[in-house]
């Protein structure tokens, strides 16, 4: 090491109140840490979804606990279940309706990709008619898959170009 | 009022036009479509069948003629039996028979459903609308020509359709349909997979 210094940790003392970082690392921090859940519970993998939301597994520890049922307070949907063909325009709209920055979790099979239902009623993957940030397997997936997801989600906003994003906005 | 234990011959009498239908479990009984009001209120107010269990219909096959039968399942809450009533639509094309929910409100969302899947429409329907599909979806899905995986049209929403530049498709069969195996004890080999292989993409459906 060239410098002399050996604190690690941040000291008020030694930097006077001032922290140096990059923009896109605050409002990624701020952003990932801070996600709010659009339940879209179309099947059992919302029961999955409620028991991820639940004290045992507590989503609360990542930061998501506040599931907004209104879209305009929400920004993550969660697509949990099977979305037929009657109710893919219904979840687009609700999708349309909520403000970006907005990310999307297609939950079990069905929502990644028709799972089971391969039949004319079912939409064959949600990534038809929205974008889809994570899939996660499973039929319904563990709350433990779901939590799994929500971090990869988090991952994946920690790398984004977020004040690029907003100066052009 | 309980029902008769001999029912059969009771109906045979008060409806002569109507013809034993082969059964494995509960009386069964064809009618003609005209019939089928007077026969279910008959049963209904005079022998105790006081509730409709199910509604649906048997779509005998595309060359069939008579095509489509409807056929209702009544039950008896003090006797505790069934009866089944079928009966024939005259018309193999637009195909339609009576109304029952004068006799059972809650034959209304079961017969919306049977003009959904079939096309069978209920004359005296206080509302034939489509129950599963949706407004305006141009075909029935439980005709024998439709196929599983679905036909191509737009989605419900023309807005979402522009927007998203999708629209409903056929499901990939993938091998399709798959079966599970209930009853195995062995869990992989109960896994819903492709067991009948009689007709996939691959393979045309055989005529």
């Amino acid at each position: 090491m060239v410098s002399t210094n050996t604190e690690f940790a941040y000291n008020t003392k030694i930097e006077g109140d001032v922290v140096v970082t990059r923009a896109d690392a605050v409002i990624n921090w701020i952003r990932s840490n801070s996600v709010w859940p659009m339940p879209m519970g179309l099947a059992c993998c919302a029961i999955e979804l409620m028991a991820t939301a639940a004290s045992r597994f507590d989503i609360a520890r990542f930061g998501a606990e506040v599931f907004r049922f209104s879209p305009r307070q929400a920004d993550c949907m969660i697509v949990a279940g099977t979305v037929t063909y009657k109710m893919a325009p219904h979840l687009r709209r609700i999708y349309d309706q909520m403000a970006a920055p907005k990310w999307v979790i297609a939950m079990g099979a069905c929502a990644s990709s028709g799972g089971m239902y391969r039949s004319y009623a079912t939409l064959q993957g949600v990534d038809r008619i929205v974008p889809v940030d994570v899939y996660v397997s499973g039929c319904p997936p563990r709350p433990e898959a779901l939590l799994d997801a929500l971090i990869k989600l988090q991952t994946k906003m920690r790398d984004e170009r977020s004040a690029k994003r907003l100066m052009s906005a | 009022m309980p029902a008769p234990v001999d029912v059969s011959a009771v109906i045979k009498q008060s409806f002569p036009q109507l013809v034993e239908r082969a059964s494995a479990d509960h009386p069964a009984f064809s009618a003609p479509a005209g019939d089928v009001p007077a026969v279910l209120a008959f049963l209904r107010d005079s022998h105790g069948y006081d509730l409709l269990t199910d509604l649906t219909a048997i779509d005998n096959g595309e060359d069939a003629t008579p095509r489509f039968t409807v056929v209702y399942h009544v039950f008896s809450t003090t006797a505790h039996t069934y009866l089944r009533l079928t009966a024939d639509c005259s018309d193999d094309r637009k195909p339609s028979i009576a109304s029952v929910t004068s006799l059972w409100p809650g034959a209304d969302w079961h017969e919306r459903e049977v003009f959904d899947m079939f096309g069978i429409t209920f004359d005296g329907h206080p509302d034939m609308r489509r129950i599963l599909m949706w407004e305006g979806y141009p075909y029935h899905p439980l005709r024998k020509e439709f196929p599983l995986a679905g036909i191509e049209t737009p989605l419900p929403d023309i807005e979402v359709s522009e927007e998203t530049g999708t629209k409903v498709l056929p499901a990939p069969m993938a091998g399709g349909p798959f079966v599970t195996s209930s009853g195995e004890i062995n869990m992989a080999k109960a896994e819903p997979r492709a067991k009948d292989e009689s007709w996939n993409e691959k393979k045309e459906k055989p005529l």
